[in-house]
C-alpha cells in the first residue's frame, strides 16, 4: 500500500474546502446545540437557502454577485425567524423533529419540477461563481509534499479558512460576554434563567439567528468553492455528518468544531483511498468476494456511524470538550 | 398518481392502400373491411360518423388504438375523435378525417407521392396526450402499386387518462394502503417511545431490514415469498431483542440521556444504511414473485390483488395488536411502564423485561411494514429512510406513544400524501406530484405547533 497517497489524501482533505464547509456549519451547530441546547436537525435548511439564494438572485434574477451574498445571507436571518418563532418553545426532541422537517421541506421545493424555472431543479443553478473565482490572486496551484490542492482550491481554502478565523473570534468574544453566559445558563436550566428575569425566548431566537447566519455563510461557500448549487448536497445526512464533525471536535469549545471537521474528514478521506487501494488494480489486497471497490467506499461511512455511536456512548464530549460543559441530559 | 412520463401506447397504424383497378378489391386489403353496425350512435362522440372505405382509387387509413390499455383479447381500446390530417411535403393539405368509434379513418387522396400524416394533439381525448419526444408528423410515401403497410407508434402519455372521480377514487386506495404500512411502522415507532422515551432515528433502517430480509429469505434461500416475509418478521423481532439487550438496555442502566440516546441512534442509522448497501448494494431488486399484477375494476375501484392483501393483512394485524394492547396483561404493564417507570418498577414489575417486549413487538410490527412495502414497491437500502419522516409525522399527528394514536395518524399522513397531488383548484394544482410529501411534513410541523401532544395525545410539558 502506498502510504504516501493515503497522507495525501486525507491531509488535502483536513485542509480543503469541503472540510471548511462543514467546520462553519458546525460553528453554527455549536452556537445552536453546544451553547445553548437547541438541537436544529436542519442546519442543511439553512445552507440552502442561502446558497440558492444566492444562485437564484445572480442567475434567475440577474442581480450583481455582492447583492446576492447578501440576499443569501438575509435568506438564513429570515428561515431563523420563521423557524424559530414557533418552535422554540418546543421540547428538544420536537425542535429536531421540525428542523428536520422544515429542511427537507426547502430541498424537495428547491428541487420540484414546479420551481424549475427559478432554482434549476433537480439540476441546481450554475454560472453565479466568476466573480469569485476572477478574485483569484494565485497562479498555480500547490504541492507541498503531504497534501496538494489546486489553484481554484487555494483561494476557496484562503477565504474560508479566513471566515473560519472570524468565525471563531466572533464566538469566543460573545461566548465570554454575558451574552454568551446567559445562553449557556439557559442550556443548564431555562427556568432558573427565566426566574431571573431575562427573556429566555428572545435569547434563544438570537442564538437561533446566529447559528444560522453561520450555516447560511456555509451554504454560500459551499455553492461558491462547488460552482454550482444543487438541491441533494443540502439533504439531511449532510447535517448529521456536520453533528458528527462537532460530537468528535468536542461541542460548546470555539475550536472544537474546527478540529472536528478537519478529522471528520481526515479520517473519512484516509479510509476511503485505504480501502480504495487494498481493492483496486488487478490483484487486489481483499479478495473481491469480501469487498469491491463499489463497497470499498462504503466502508467510511459504516465506520463513521459506529464511530459517532461510541463516541456518543463513551466520551459524548468529544476530543476537547469538557464533560461539565455538555449538558446533553438536557429536555 | 405517479406522471411517470411511460409511453403509454399507441399503435397509430396507418394503411396505405394503393388500389390499382382490379388488382385488389377492398376486402384483400389489410383494413377492417366492414364498419360494426353494432356500434350505436350513443357510444360515438359528437362528431363522428363510422367511417367507409371511399371509393377513391387511394387512400389513407389509420387505425389509432391507446394500447395502455392493452388486454389479453385485443390491442388495446380505440381513440375515437382524433383528427388527423394528410399534407403534401411542402404542408397543403390534402384531406383530414376524424376518427369513428373504432377509431379508424379514411382520408382519400388523389395520386400516390409523398405526403405527410399530422396528428391534431388537440384533438385527442382527455387523458390523453402526445408525450414530448412523441411525433405529431410521420412522412409516408405511397407507391404506385400494391398495398402499403406503415405502422407506427406515437408515445402517449396517460397523464390524466381517468376520470377525476376515478383518480380520486384511486388515490385514496394508495393512499390507504400507504397510510397502513406507515402505520404498523408507526406504531413500533410509537410503542418503543411510550415505553422508553427514545426519538428512534434509526427506524426507517429497521423498516428497511423488514425488506431486505424478505428479499434475502425469497431469493437468497428460495423460499417463497409469503414464507421469506414471516422469516423476517421473526428476524426483526430477533434484531430487536438483540438490541435491546446488547445496546439500548445497557445504555440505560448507563444512565445515558435520551438526548445522547437519540444521537446514538443517528450513528447506528447512518451505521445500518450503509451496511445495507455495503451488502445488498446500490440497486433496487424485486422479489421473486407478487411483482406486477393486472388490476381488478370495480366500479371506480382499481385494485390489485396484492393491494387488497397489504390492506387487510395491515389492517387485521393492526386491529389485533391495539386490542391486544388494551386488554392482555403485556399490554397493561406496557403502559404501565409508559406512565411511570420508577412507580411500575415498584409495584414489582420487571421494567426491564416489558421493554424487551416493546423492543421486540416494535421492530417486529415494523419489520412485517418493510416486508409490505418490499412486496408493494421493489428493495432498496433507502426505502425505510425515504419513510422515516412520514412515519414521524404520522406518530406525532396521532400523538406520540399513544396506541390507536399511531394507525389514526397515520391513515390521515397516507391519505394526505396521495389524494392531495389530484386537488387542482382553478387549474392550479396546489401540491404537485414531485413535491406530495411535503404536505404530509407541513402538517408535522403545524401539529407540534398547535397541539404537540398530537390528536389523541393527552396534554402534558412539551416545553
Amino acid at each position: 500500500m502506498d502510504i504516501g497517497t493515503v497522507i495525501d489524501a486525507a491531509v488535502s482533505q483536513a485542509f480543503g474546502p469541503q472540510a471548511i464547509v462543514f467546520a462553519l456549519a458546525a460553528i453554527g451547530l455549536n452556537v445552536h446545540f453546544g451553547y445553548t441546547g437547541l438541537l436544529n436537525f436542519g442546519q442543511a435548511g439553512f445552507m440552502a437557502v442561502a446558497g440558492f439564494g444566492l444562485a437564484a438572485s445572480v442567475v434567475t434574477f440577474d442581480l450583481p454577485f455582492l447583492v446576492g451574498i447578501v440576499v443569501g445571507l438575509l435568506a438564513s436571518v429570515v428561515l431563523a425567524f420563521i423557524l424559530g418563532a414557533p418552535t422554540l418553545r418546543l421540547r428538544a426532541d420536537y425542535l429536531a423533529i421540525v428542523t428536520i422537517a422544515a429542511a427537507e421541506i426547502i430541498r424537495l421545493i428547491l428541487g420540484a419540477v414546479e420551481t424549475k424555472s427559478w432554482f434549476g431543479g433537480s439540476n441546481g443553478l450554475t454560472g453565479f461563481v466568476k466573480p469569485f473565482r476572477d478574485m483569484n490572486p494565485y497562479g498555480s496551484g500547490l504541492d507541498i509534499g503531504i497534501a496538494s490542492w489546486s489553484r481554484t482550491d487555494l483561494w476557496s481554502m484562503t477565504v474560508g479558512w479566513a471566515l473560519i478565523g472570524l468565525s471563531c473570534l466572533l464566538v469566543w468574544a460573545l461566548m465570554r460576554s454575558p451574552w454568551g453566559r446567559v445562553l449557556r445558563s439557559i442550556r443548564e436550566d431555562e427556568d432558573a434563567v427565566r426566574s431571573l428575569g431575562k427573556n429566555v425566548f428572545a435569547y434563544k431566537m438570537q442564538a437561533l439567528v446566529l447559528g444560522g447566519v453561520f450555516g447560511g455563510i456555509a451554504g454560500l461557500f459551499h455553492v461558491l468553492k462547488q460552482g454550482s448549487a444543487v438541491p441533494t448536497d443540502f439533504n439531511t445526512t449532510f447535517t448529521f455528518f456536520a453533528y458528527a464533525a462537532l460530537l468528535i471536535g468536542g461541542a460548546a469549545r470555539v475550536f472544537g468544531p474546527v478540529v472536528g471537521s478537519m478529522l471528520f474528514w481526515f479520517l473519512i478521506s484516509g479510509l476511503g483511498s485505504i480501502f480504495s487501494q487494498l481493492t483496486g488494480g488487478t490483484d487486489p489486497t481483499l479478495p473481491t468476494w469480501l469487498m469491491t471497490d463499489t463497497q470499498a467506499s462504503l466502508i467510511r461511512f459504516i465506520v463513521l456511524g459506529l464511530g459517532l455511536m461510541l463516541l456518543m456512548i463513551f466520551r459524548p464530549q468529544g476530543i476537547f470538550g469538557d464533560r461539565r460543559e455538555i449538558a446533553i441530559d438536557a429536555r | 398518481m405517479h406522471r411517470r412520463p411511460v409511453a403509454l401506447l399507441a399503435a397509430l397504424v396507418v394503411a396505405l392502400l394503393v388500389l390499382a383497378p382490379g388488382v385488389a378489391s377492398a376486402e384483400d386489403t389489410p383494413t377492417p373491411s366492414e364498419p360494426t353496425s353494432t356500434a350505436t350512435a350513443g357510444e360515438q362522440p359528437s362528431g363522428t360518423t363510422q367511417a367507409e372505405p371511399p371509393d377513391s382509387e387511394y387512400y389513407v387509413s389509420v387505425v389509432l388504438i391507446d394500447s395502455s390499455k392493452k388486454t389479453k383479447d385485443s390491442p388495446g381500446e380505440p381513440v375515437p375523435g382524433v383528427t388527423l390530417t394528410v399534407e403534401t411535403p411542402s404542408g397543403s393539405p390534402v384531406g383530414s378525417a376524424v376518427t369513428d368509434a373504432d377509431g379508424r379513418l379514411f382520408i382519400p387522396i388523389e395520386s400516390p407521392g409523398k405526403y405527410k400524416v399530422v396528428l391534431d394533439e388537440d384533438s385527442l381525448p382527455d387523458g390523453t396526450s402526445l408525450s414530448g419526444s412523441a411525433a405529431t408528423e410521420k412522412d409516408i410515401n405511397v407507391f404506385l402499386q400494391g398495398a402499403t403497410n406503415v405502422q407506427f407508434q406515437i408515445g402517449v402519455t396517460e397523464g390524466t387518462s381517468v376520470s377525476y372521480g376515478d383518480r380520486i377514487s384511486q388515490a385514496i386506495v394508495k393512499g390507504l394502503k400507504l397510510g397502513l404500512i406507515i402505520a404498523l411502522a408507526g406504531l413500533g415507532l410509537s410503542l418503543i417511545f411510550g415505553t422508553t422515551g427514545l426519538t428512534n432515528f434509526a427506524h426507517g433502517e429497521f423498516i428497511t431490514f423488514g425488506a431486505i430480509a424478505t428479499y434475502f429469505f425469497n431469493r437468497g434461500l428460495g423460499l417463497p415469498v409469503i414464507a421469506a416475509g414471516i422469516c423476517a418478521i421473526i428476524a426483526s423481532g430477533l434484531f430487536g431483542y438483540l438490541q435491546d439487550k446488547g445496546l439500548w438496555g445497557p445504555l440505560r442502566r448507563r444512565g445515558t440521556g435520551l438526548i445522547a440516546m437519540m444521537i446514538v441512534t443517528i450513528g447506528f442509522a447512518i451505521l445500518l444504511r450503509y451496511l445495507f448497501q455495503y451488502l445488498f448494494g446500490g440497486s433496487t431488486r424485486t422479489l421473486s414473485a407478487y411483482v406486477a399484477q393486472s388490476p381488478h375494476t370495480w366500479g371506480p375501484i382499481r385494485i390489485t390483488d396484492k393491494e387488497i392483501a397489504t390492506i387487510c393483512v395491515a389492517a387485521a394485524v393492526l386491529l389485533i395488536t391495539c386490542l391486544a394492547m388494551m386488554t392482555t396483561r403485556l399490554g397493561k404493564a406496557m403502559r404501565a411502564v409508559s406512565d411511570n417507570p420508577a412507580l411500575a418498577a415498584s409495584s414489582g414489575m420487571r421494567v426491564d423485561g416489558v421493554i424487551t417486549s416493546v423492543w421486540v413487538l416494535g421492530t417486529a410490527l415494523t419489520g412485517l411494514a418493510g416486508f409490505l412495502l418490499a412486496v408493494d414497491r421493489q428493495v432498496n437500502f433507502q426505502m425505510g429512510f425515504k419513510l422515516l419522516l412520514l412515519v414521524f409525522a404520522a406518530v406525532t399527528l396521532g400523538g406520540l406513544g399513544t396506541i390507536w394514536g399511531a394507525v389514526v395518524g397515520s391513515l390521515i399522513i397516507g391519505l394526505l400524501v396521495e389524494v392531495a397531488p389530484t386537488i387542482t383548484i382553478f387549474g392550479v394544482q396546489p401540491v404537485p406530484d414531485s413535491i406530495k410529501d411535503v404536505g404530509a411534513l407541513l402538517v408535522l410541523i403545524l401539529i407540534l405547533l398547535v397541539r404537540p401532544q398530537g390528536i389523541l395525545g393527552r396534554a402534558q410539558r412539551i416545553g
